[in-house]
């Protein structure tokens, strides 16, 4: 069972999110809290039938676990996400799988070759199978709704992340087709390459110089469009060092496939280091830098700049925006740190 | 001033085999049906009978071809993607260049959506309305043979596309800044807006047509909660067109102003703001699934009762279900972009009422289950496919009350997850309903069985297709797995995309078996020769001859209870001895059959080719020929003819000879 790193992490919550449902005393591969469950033996075929729905379940869900996904997470943002996503899963499932069960298990028994089966031609009307009918789906509804509605709330992508350490501000463009990443404290850029600090917000102002983009992280969380003359805003943090792959995952024309980049989380004494080392080497990215790198080509390797014009980010939005409010603009632009 | 506007010899695309191979397969296969119906002798009757035809069980027919011919085309390019994404990974680039494979996906999505999902559920309410109310016709029938026409106008310009010019590379979405001018400057935005708009007013045209059917055309007697389920989910659907059809409309107009005339509604400069696109798209999006849904609902409610040979379980529970899933299908449409920036409280109320929606559906979930408790169940092709159905779309609905959690949509949203869900819904939900329908419905409209060997085989090699080309989609989603990729570099994610590709395959097998269905059938069709009534139906669709005549009743049924069909039956077993009275016909007068909707859809396309060419003169004399087709029919002298009675009653006393037999 146990296929890579990360399955005993998805199968906790995968067990959580099952609660209440019979799993065997104990399992060769994975550990699990067996105390919460109760094994009698007189159960063994259902328990059998059920181990191995969970069985096939869980080894495809941490299959898709083990690779980059969003179930192997590497940030808070990511991690209560698929608490999320497990959560309102399990809810579902518990009338989801009876449901379809007693769909065919009904269907079989009253197929009309079974002699056994009472006809009731006249069974059209019982107001307590209504009641019932419009109160399961209800009841579950309620259930996930509440998830929904204070995953809302506490996931908006704009809330800031609760931390001892300052965020790092990071502005992000979406040009046609690759990223750009400016940090206006550091006075620094990147392309195609996101190197943020463990352990430390990273807050997100986003914009697009043309058509629409959507900036997505799957290992640390929440995606969020881009689009021009808008800055949509994201909070994300990353626990674990490591690569984590991004891509855009809003289509937006040739060379869209090729629009992915890699987000380096380093330790937290590493991230200054790399700063004062991508100040010494590398262009500077002014008004006519950008205007080249806005011209569209395809499959752009990582590089970096030493140093960013100022309020670039804003000259940008402003760009695609009514030239006559500017004031209004740096307020946008700024808005997003202060809070 | 060039005659010609933009078009030249350079629209074709000679350097693309594909493009080309397909282009000439298409020509060769249009020139080759049209010389064998020339040399046949078939034009005479194909116009007599069918091209002018305003008779909505013909209409009804060839709007169900028409979505036939389409699933082919939009099926080969779902192979083309399937395959381009198994060979496409790591540096390979696949056989398919990005240029090919985006107008690949947004011709897939344009085409299932518009025009096969929608012909197939227009083509069903076309043909089964009328005769379920127990009328002689839909309230315009001339209208409705405008509609099918302006329909095929729309599919002939997307395929027309397929060889002069291009298609839009911009996804079925066609999402501005991407499809304004400045980032897609070729024609085949232009052909995606034409022929949606051409196709949109004919579906509009429906719309009205059936709510004004359904409203104030029923026989005599048959209240609102007389009306067969089927009725109710079809008239849901219809408001939903009226509803919902102008709004596209009139989006896609304001784009068409931007790309022709400089206007900025969604432009990246003057002010333009795209995301107004965005809502006002999925303002008519989201409705538009449920005016797919609801009709399939139908077929399943009249499937399952008849051939439980009970009544449908909690009939006012189904209507009531059915016209909250109509109101609330407006209240949900910003679930289709949680993810672009609106504050907690907007996306926590669009989740919580997508979630809302999800109960009068499991409602009619549980409603069809207790419609078999107590049955006898017939294992029927159109019960197999709505078991599949039942079991499916469950599962499909899970996983989009899922995406409705807007967290977990922040991580899924256009993932190849999102791509199984609404396949897992459509395919689960619309295509089996339709196909249990087609099944259903088939010796009606022939008066012959289809195949039930080929038909189960079929079945199967959907239904198992469909599992093995989707669920590994959705593991593929959660691995983080984008759409409308046309190669990607993670290896990790080929396998499953292969297992995909072999899922695919095995809904052809499913489509072939379709195919051999028919053939077999039309063969064997003295064989599977069929009365009025072959399932043992409910309704009264089932009284009257198979095929039923143009004039569908001799005498217009008077109606006193729910599955009045039904219930008349059980009263004439239980009292076997009753002298039947002399039945009174009288003459019947029907509407003529009219060249109007061919005319004018012609005149359409002209239009509508022009005007993507920029070939003003021609769009003019397009758009002319269009407005006096309508005016000269406006001004014609008669447009009905008289059936004679004794012609009604020669008919009648045969069918009532043959089913007594």
């Amino acid at each position: 069972m146990r296929l890579c790193g990360c399955s005993p992490a998805a199968y906790g919550i995968w067990c959580s999110a099952l609660r209440r449902r019979s799993f065997p005393r104990s399992s060769p591969t994975v550990k699990m809290p067996v105390g919460r469950w109760h094994f009698h033996q007189g159960q063994g075929r259902a328990y059998t039938r059920f181990r191995l729905l969970a069985t096939s379940s869980i080894a495809a869900v941490t299959l898709a676990g083990c690779s980059d996904g969003v179930l192997s997470p590497h940030g808070p943002i990511a991690s209560a996400e698929r608490q999320v996503l497990f959560n309102s899963l399990g809810i579902m499932l518990a009338i989801v799988i009876p449901t379809i069960l007693a769909t065919l298990g009904v269907a079989f028994w009253f197929r009309s070759s079974n002699l056994r089966a009472r006809y009731m031609p006249d069974f059209e009307y019982s107001g307590r199978l209504e009641m019932l009918v419009w109160s399961i789906p209800a009841m579950t509804v309620l259930l996930v709704g509440g998830v929904a509605w204070v995953g809302a709330h506490d996931l908006d992508p704009r809330k800031p992340i609760a931390s001892a350490v300052d965020p790092v501000r990071v502005q992000v463009v979406s040009l046609d087709w690759k990223w750009l990443f400016i940090y206006p404290d550091q006075g620094i850029a990147s392309v195609n390459q996101l190197t943020v600090p463990v352990g430390t917000p990273v807050s997100f102002e986003l914009t697009s110089s043309g058509v629409m983009n959507s900036f997505f992280v799957p290992q640390l969380g929440s995606q969020i469009y881009t689009m021009a003359g808008m800055v949509t805003r994201l909070q994300l943090q990353a626990d674990h060092p490591g690569t984590y792959r991004g891509l855009s995952a809003q289509y937006s024309g040739n060379g869209f496939a090729d629009m992915r980049f890699t987000v380096d989380a380093v330790p937290t004494n590493g991230f200054p280091q790399w700063v004062t080392a991508t100040r010494r080497a590398g262009p500077l990215l002014d008004a006519q830098a950008y205007a080249d790198l806005a011209k569209p080509s395809e499959a752009v390797a990582p590089s970096t700049y030493r140093d960013v014009a100022p309020d670039l980010f804003n000259s940008i939005l402003s760009a695609a925006m009514p030239p006559h409010n500017p004031s209004q603009l740096t307020y946008l632009a700024s808005q997003g740190a202060k809070k | 001033m060039n005659l010609l506007g933009k078009l030249g010899w350079s629209a074709i695309p000679f350097d693309q085999p594909i493009i080309m191979g397909a282009g000439a397969f298409m020509v060769l296969a249009i020139v080759a049906i049209l010389s064998w119906v020339t040399l046949k002798g078939y034009v005479p009757y194909l116009w007599r009978e069918w091209i002018t035809s305003v008779d909505h069980k013909r209409v009804g027919v060839m709007y169900f071809l028409l979505a036939l011919v389409m699933l082919l085309r939009g099926f080969a390019d779902a192979m083309m993607m399937r395959a381009q994404q198994a060979v496409a990974a790591g540096g390979a680039q696949g056989y398919l260049p990005p240029e090919h494979f985006d107008q690949v996906f947004s011709a897939h999505g344009t085409i299932m959506i518009f025009f096969v999902a929608m012909p197939f559920v227009i083509g069903l309410m076309n043909f089964v309305l009328p005769l379920q109310l127990g009328v002689r016709d839909v309230a315009f029938p001339t209208l409705n043979s405008v509609s099918f026409w302006l329909t095929a106008s729309g599919v002939l310009l997307i395929n027309v596309s397929l060889v002069v010019g291009e298609f839009a590379k911009t996804g079925w979405i066609a999402y501005p800044p991407l499809s304004e001018l400045q980032f897609s400057p070729g024609v085949g935005v232009d052909y995606y807006l034409w022929s949606l708009q051409i196709s949109g007013v004919g579906t509009l045209l429906t719309g009205i047509n059936f709510v004004t059917t359904i409203l104030k055309l029923r026989a005599p007697g048959m209240g609102y909660m007389r009306m067969p389920v089927f009725c109710w989910t079809s008239l849901a659907a219809n408001l939903l067109i009226v509803a919902a059809f102008p709004v596209l409309t009139a989006t896609l107009g304001m784009l068409l102003l931007d790309r022709y005339l400089g206007f900025h509604f969604f432009t990246v400069d003057g002010q333009g703001n795209a995301m107004m696109y965005v809502n006002l798209f999925w303002v008519w999006g989201h409705p538009e699934v449920y005016i797919l849904i609801l009709p399939a609902f139908g077929v399943f409610s009249e499937v399952v009762a008849t051939f439980s040979g009970k009544p449908l379980f909690g009939y006012r529970s189904m209507v009531a279900a059915t016209m909250a899933i109509c109101v609330l299908s407006f209240l949900v449409w910003l679930h289709h972009f949680f993810t672009m920036g609106a504050s907690a409280d907007v996306n926590g109320f669009f989740g919580v009422m997508t979630m809302i929606i999800a109960v009068p559906t499991g409602v009619k979930v549980f409603n069809w289950l207790f419609t078999m408790y107590g049955g006898r169940v017939r294992f029927t092709v159109p019960v197999l496919w709505s078991l599949g159905f039942m079991v499916t779309f469950v599962i499909g609905g899970m996983t989009g009350v899922l995406m409705a959690v807007p967290p977990a949509d922040f991580q899924l949203h256009n993932s190849l997850f999102l791509v199984a869900h609404f396949h897992n819904v459509i395919i689960g939900g619309v295509v089996f309903g339709v196909m249990a329908g087609y099944n259903y419905w088939f010796p009606k409209a022939f008066g012959f069985m289809l195949d039930e060997r080929w038909g189960r085989w079929s079945f199967w090699c959907w239904l198992i297709g469909f599992y093995v080309a989707f669920m590994p989609l959705y593991l593929l989603g959660l691995m983080g797995m984008t759409r409308r990729m046309q190669h990607y570099d993670n290896p990790a994610w080929q396998p499953w995309l292969i297992v995909a590709a072999i899922g695919a395959v095995i809904i052809l097998a499913g489509i072939v078996c379709q195919i051999v269905q028919l053939v077999v059938s039309i063969r064997d069709r003295d064989l599977l020769r069929v009365t009025g009534d072959p399932w043992n139906g409910r309704t009264l669709e089932w009284s009257t001859a198979s095929p039923p005549p143009a004039w569908n009743f001799a005498v217009l049924p008077h109606v006193a209870e729910r599955d009045t069909y039904w219930v008349g039956k059980q009263r004439a077993s239980a009292q076997p001895a009753q002298p039947v009275p002399q039945q009174q016909y009288e003459p019947i007068e029907m509407p003529r059959n009219s060249p109007v909707g061919f005319v004018n859809a012609f005149f359409a396309v002209v239009a509508g080719f022009a005007l993507v060419w920029h070939i003003w003169w021609m769009a003019g004399l397009g758009l002319l020929g269009t407005f006096l087709a309508i005016l000269i029919f406006a001004f014609r002298d008669e447009d009905e003819i008289e059936v004679p009675a004794a012609q009604v009653a020669q008919f009648d006393l045969v069918h009532k000879a043959e089913v007594a037999i």
